[in-house]
C-alpha cells in the first residue's frame, strides 16, 4: 500500500539539516525543454515510468508493456522515434485487453511498424516495369493527334538496377509470422515468408517525414495470386494482406504461441503445459479475445500454486517501479529512474531487434545487472535519486527504535509482504548488529542513514528481485 | 620491458634496496627478486600468486566494433585505383607521392592509411599490424541494426540466433575456475556478441564496480549485508549470480586496476574510446584472468559531410589511431599474447553521394594487431573498383568473409579447436584462412 510521506516529515528532516542535498533541486539537463530529437523518447520513457508508478489500472500498464514488447519497435531507427507516441497510445493501448486480431491489423498499418520492419519500402519488383508500360500505352493513345507515336521505352535492365528500382522486402513478412503470430516453429516455410511479403506490398507510409499516415499504394502492390501455407490468396488490393492476417490469427499455432507468452509473463519461465493448453482453448473459442484468455489464466489453479509464487524475476522496469511504489517515493521527475532502468539492463524503447526484450530470468540475472540493482536499492532508499523524494523514516512511523530485530521485521512486513526466507532475515540481522551500523543509531540525525541502509538491503534482497 | 619501466618519477634511482612504486607478478618473475621486497609488505593476493605456478601465457583477444558502418575505402585508401579518385571527387584522400600532411600514409605502394591514422603506420611497417580489405558479412542487408546483429551473432541472415559468436567461442574452451572477468565488455550493457551461456561482465568503469552508499564505510557495510544474504539464499539462480558478483567486486578491488598508469609513454587521449582502451589495458595488467574484451565506438555513419583528409571521419580516426597505438605501446611485452581486431557492420558506397558523404555499402576493412599476427601486409583478394567489379554497381565487393578472419584468430591464437559451434552454417575451412596469424 502506497504511503505518502507527510509534509512534516520532510520539512522536519530539512530543519534538522539531515539531507545535504535538496531533493527538490532537479538539474537542468534532466528538466530540459530543448528540442533535441532524443527528447521525444526521453519523454515517452518518463511518461511510461510515471504511469507504471502511479496508475490505478496496473493491469492495463502491464499489458501495454507486454504488447509493446511483443510488437517491438526500436525508437532509434530513423523516424520511428516520432511514430512511437501514437503507436503506443493509439495502436497498442486500446487493444491491450481486446482482440488479438485488432492488434495485428493495427500494427500492420502503423507507420511505426511499417518503418521499423521496412515494409513501407517493399514493392512488387515488376511494378516499375508495369508502370512504365502503362505510361507508354497512355502516351501512345494521346499521340493520336497527328504527332509522332512515341516508341515504347526500352527495358534496360542495368539502367533499372542503377535507379535502384524498389523490390520486395521480406522483413515484415517474416517477423509477422515468426514473432507476432505463429512463432518460429509455427509451421511456415521460407516460401511462405516471400508470399506473405508479396501480399503486403503496397502497405506503406504516405510520407515518412511530412505526413506519416498509413497509405495503401495499389501501384506497387503485387496483383498476382499467392500461396500462403497452402491457402490461395488472390483477392486483390489491400484484401490480400487482410486475408493473411485473418489466416494467421486463426491458426492454432498462434493460439498456442500467444498463450505460452502470456503464461510465461505472468506465471513462470516454464509455464505448466496444462495451463497453456487451457489458455490456448480459450484463445481459439473466443476468437483471440485477450481478456478472456487472461481470465482463464487467472482462474486456473496453476496460477495460485506454491511453485508459481515468486517464480519470476522482476524485469528491470518492474524492479524500479515496484521499489518506488513500495517506498511511497514522491516522483517529480522520473528521468533518473528511467536511466536506472537502462543501467539495470532494459533501456526503454531501445530494444534493437524485433524480438523485444526477453522474458526469461537469464536475460536479467547477470553480474553487472545485479550490482546495479543493489546500488539502485541503496540510492533510492537513501534518497539519493534526483527528482525523487524518499523518506525511509516516515515509512517506519514512530516505531523507530534501537531494536534491530523489530525494525527488520517491520521492513519485511512493509516491503516483502511479510514473506522472507528465515536465512535472509537472520543474515540481515547479523549485519545490522555490526558496530558501524549500531553506532549510527545512537545519534538522532544519523538515524536516517541507518534506516536507509536497512531499507536498501531489503530492497536488494533476493526475495524482492522476484514476483 | 626494462627496469626503467618501473622507475617512479619521484624515485629516479633503480630499485635496489628500495621498494618499486608499482609491482606485479611479472616483475617478480623477471627479477626473481622476491628477496628485494619484504614479504610482509606484500598484499596477500600477490603472495598467493608467487606461490602459484607462473602465468600460463594465456592468450587474450580484444574486439573493437565500429558501429555505424565505417568507411573502409577512406580508412585504408586504395590510392592505386584510378576509379577511386573519379568516384570521390571531393572526399578522396590524395596519394602519398603528392606529399604533405593530408596525403595517405603509404603501406605497400597500392594501399595507404588515412593520414589521421599515421600513428599506426609504424606498427604496420614493423609487421605487427595486418589489414584485411574487402572483408565483411556476405548478407546483403543494408540495415545497421540487422547487419550489426548478424555480425555479433555470427550467423548472417539468421535472426533467430540468441547468443553471440564470442560467447560461443568461450564455451568451446571450457575453463575450470574461470575468473568472473574472463569476458568483459567495456560499457553499461552486454553486447550481443557476448550474450550466451558463458558468463560475461559489462563494466562501465573499472573504478566504479562496487556497492555504493552514502560513504565508503557504509558502502562496505551494505556490501557485506548483500554478500551474506545472497550467499545464504535458498534462491539457487540468484545465489549463483550473487556469489559471482561479489567475487568479481572483491577481485577487482584487490587488483585495483585503476592504479596502473600507462607505461612506455603511451598516451591514450581523452576520447571515450581512448579511455576505454586505457581501462582495457589496466584490466589486462591487473592479471585477473581476462581472456576476451569488447569495446565499441560510434559515429561512423557519415552520410553527410564525411570529409576527406579533414572532417568528421578524420576526427574519429585520430582518436582511434591514438588509442590503438597507445594500447600497443602500453602493453609492451604483453602484446605477445594479445590479438586486437576491429570490425564494422558493413562498408560504405564507393562513390560519394550528393551530400559529400557516403551511403551504406558492403565490404569493409578489418585491422588485426598482435604478437601472433604476421603484419605488414594487406590481406584478402582486392576485387577492384571498376564499374563491373562493384557490388550491386555501387559498393566494394566482398572477397573475405569476416568469419574466416575471426575463425583463424580463434583457432590459431586462442586455441579454439572446433569452429563449427562458433560459426554454425559456415564452412570454416582452414584452407580459406588468409594466413595472417602465425602457427
Amino acid at each position: 500500500m502506497k504511503q505518502s510521506p507527510s509534509n512534516s516529515a520532510t520539512t522536519g528532516a530539512q530543519k534538522r539539516g539531515a539531507l545535504s542535498v535538496d531533493p527538490n533541486a532537479v538539474p537542468r539537463n534532466i528538466a530540459d525543454d530543448s528540442k533535441r530529437p532524443q527528447r521525444v523518447v526521453e519523454e515517452l520513457a518518463m511518461a511510461k515510468m510515471t504511469r507504471a508508478i502511479y496508475s490505478e489500472r496496473q493491469l492495463q500498464q502491464v499489458m501495454d508493456d507486454f504488447w509493446f514488447n511483443h510488437f517491438n519497435v526500436y525508437a532509434a531507427k530513423g523516424e520511428d522515434r516520432y511514430y512511437l507516441t501514437s503507436y503506443e497510445r493509439d495502436v497498442i493501448a486500446p487493444h491491450a485487453l481486446g482482440k488479438f486480431k485488432d492488434l495485428v491489423t493495427d500494427t500492420a498499418k502503423s507507420p511505426a511498424m511499417l518503418f521499423y520492419l521496412d515494409n513501407f519500402l517493399s514493392a512488387d519488383p515488376k511494378a516499375a516495369q508495369r508502370l512504365a508500360q502503362e505510361r507508354a500505352m497512355r502516351q501512345q493513345h494521346r499521340g493520336g493527334f497527328g504527332r509522332y507515336p512515341r516508341p515504347m521505352p526500352q527495358q534496360n535492365p542495368t539502367a533499372q538496377k542503377k535507379k535502384q528500382a524498389r523490390g520486395l522486402n521480406e522483413n515484415y513478412g517474416r517477423e509477422l509470422m515468426e514473432l507476432h503470430t505463429l512463432g518460429v516453429d509455427g509451421g511456415y516455410t521460407q516460401k511462405d515468408v516471400t508470399e506473405v511479403a508479396r501480399c503486403f506490398t503496397g502497405w506503406t507510409i504516405e510520407n515518412p517525414r511530412e505526413n506519416p499516415e498509413f497509405k495503401f499504394d495499389e501501384r506497387i502492390h503485387d496483383p498476382d495470386p499467392k500461396l500462403v501455407m497452402g491457402k490461395k490468396i488472390h483477392s486483390g488490393g489491400m484484401k490480400d494482406g487482410e486475408q493473411v492476417i485473418e489466416l494467421l490469427v486463426r491458426h492454432p499455432s498462434t493460439a498456442k504461441f500467444i498463450s505460452t507468452k502470456l503464461a510465461r509473463r505472468f506465471v513462470s519461465d516454464t509455464p505448466p503445459p496444462a495451463l497453456v493448453a487451457r489458455m490456448t482453448e480459450t484463445f481459439k473459442s473466443s476468437d483471440g479475445d485477450i481478456r478472456a484468455v487472461m481470465h482463464t489464466m487467472i482462474y486456473s489453479p496453476e496460477f495460485w500454486t506454491r511453485e508459481a509464487y515468486r517464480a519470476k524475476i522482476k524485469t528491470p522496469f518492474e524492479f524500479v517501479a515496484s521499489s518506488v511504489r513500495v517506498l511511497g517515493t514522491e516522483v517529480d521527475t522520473p528521468m533518473p529512474l528511467v536511466q536506472w532502468v537502462g543501467r539495470i539492463g532494459e533501456p526503454l524503447y531501445q530494444c534493437q531487434p524485433p524480438t523485444g526484450y526477453s522474458d526469461k530470468a537469464d536475460a536479467w540475472v547477470n553480474t553487472g545487472a545485479l550490482l546495479n540493482r543493489l546500488n539502485f536499492s541503496l540510492a533510492l532508499a537513501g534518497n539519493k535519486v534526483r527528482g525523487s523524494r524518499t523518506d525511509a523514516l516516515a515509512l517506519f512511523g514512530t516505531q523507530s527504535s534501537a531494536d534491530s530485530r523489530q525494525l527488520l521485521d517491520r521492513a519485511v512486513q512493509l516491503f516483502l509482504g511479510g514473506q522472507a526466507a528465515p536465512n535472509t532475515v537472520e543474515t540481515l540481522q547479523k549485519q545490522l548488529n555490526d558496530p558501524q551500523v549500531m553506532q549510527a543509531k545512537l545519534d538522532d540525525p544519523v538515524k536516517q542513514v541507518d534506516l536507509a541502509i536497512l531499507t536498501g538491503l531489503v530492497l536488494g534482497a533476493p526475495e524482492f528481485q522476484r514476483r | 620491458m626494462s627496469n626503467d619501466d618501473f622507475k617512479h618519477p619521484a624515485t629516479k634511482e633503480c630499485c635496489e634496496g628500495r621498494r618499486p612504486a608499482r609491482f606485479s607478478r611479472r616483475y617478480f618473475m623477471k627479477q626473481g627478486g622476491v628477496a628485494m621486497v619484504g614479504l610482509n609488505t606484500m598484499p596477500a593476493f600477490l603472495r598467493r600468486a608467487i606461490a602459484a605456478t607462473p602465468a600460463s601465457g594465456k592468450k587474450q583477444l580484444v574486439v573493437l566494433f565500429q558501429r555505424g558502418a565505417a568507411d573502409g575505402l577512406n580508412i585504408v585508401v586504395p590510392f592505386g585505383e584510378q576509379n577511386y579518385y573519379r568516384m570521390r571527387p571531393t572526399i578522396a584522400i590524395p596519394e602519398p607521392r603528392r606529399g604533405g600532411a593530408d596525403c595517405a600514409v603509404d603501406l605497400d605502394g597500392f594501399f595507404g592509411l588515412h593520414p589521421s591514422l599515421a600513428a599506426l603506420g609504424p606498427l604496420f611497417h614493423k609487421n605487427e599490424l595486418a589489414i584485411v580489405h574487402a572483408a565483411g558479412s556476405p548478407d546483403p542487408t543494408r540495415s545497421h541494426f540487422d547487419a550489426q546483429d548478424f555480425m555479433e551473432s555470427g550467423t548472417p541472415g539468421l535472426k533467430s540466433t540468441d547468443d553471440g559468436w564470442l560467447n560461443r567461442a568461450l564455451e568451446t574452451i571450457p575453463e575450470e575456475n574461470a575468473s568472473p572477468f574472463r569476458a568483459v565488455a567495456m560499457g553499461p550493457n552486454l553486447p550481443r556478441m557476448l550474450r550466451g551461456t558463458a558468463p560475461a561482465i559489462a563494466l562501465p568503469d573499472v573504478k566504479q564496480f562496487k556497492v555504493m552508499a552514502q560513504n565508503s564505510s557504509m558502502g562496505q557495510v551494505a556490501a557485506g549485508g548483500f554478500e551474506a544474504m545472497y550467499a545464504q539464499s535458498v534462491d539457487h539462480a540468484l545465489r549463483g549470480t550473487g556469489t559471482e558478483t561479489f567475487e568479481a567486486i572483491d577481485m577487482l578491488r584487490k587488483a585495483d586496476p585503476g592504479k596502473y598508469q600507462p607505461e612506455n609513454g603511451a598516451d591514450y587521449g581523452k576520447s571515450r574510446l581512448g579511455q576505454s582502451l586505457q581501462q582495457i589495458g589496466q584490466l589486462l595488467k591487473a592479471d585477473i584472468g581476462t581472456e576476451v574484451l569488447f569495446v565499441d565506438c560510434g559515429g561512423w555513419d557519415n552520410h553527410v559531410n564525411e570529409g576527406g583528409a579533414q572532417g568528421q571521419l578524420s576526427n574519429l580516426l585520430r582518436d582511434l589511431g591514438q588509442g590503438v597505438a597507445a594500447f600497443r605501446q602500453d602493453m609492451g611485452d604483453r602484446m605477445e599474447n594479445i590479438v586486437f581486431v576491429t570490425m564494422s557492420e558493413f562498408g560504405r558506397t564507393a562513390k560519394e553521394n550528393g551530400n559529400r558523404g557516403t551511403d551504406h555499402g558492403h565490404a569493409n576493412c578489418m585491422f588485426v594487431m598482435g604478437g601472433d599476427v604476421k603484419g605488414g601486409k594487406v590481406y584478402g583478394r582486392w576485387p577492384g573498383l571498376n564499374e563491373g567489379q562493384l557490388n550491386d554497381g555501387r559498393d566494394l565487393a566482398l572477397t573475405t568473409d569476416f568469419r574466416s578472419v575471426l575463425g583463424e584468430i580463434l583457432r590459431k591464437h586462442n586455441g579454439v579447436k572446433e569452429l563449427a559451434p562458433v560459426f554454425p552454417g559456415f564452412e570454416n575451412d582452414p584452407r580459406k584462412f588468409t594466413g595472417l596469424i602465425r602457427g
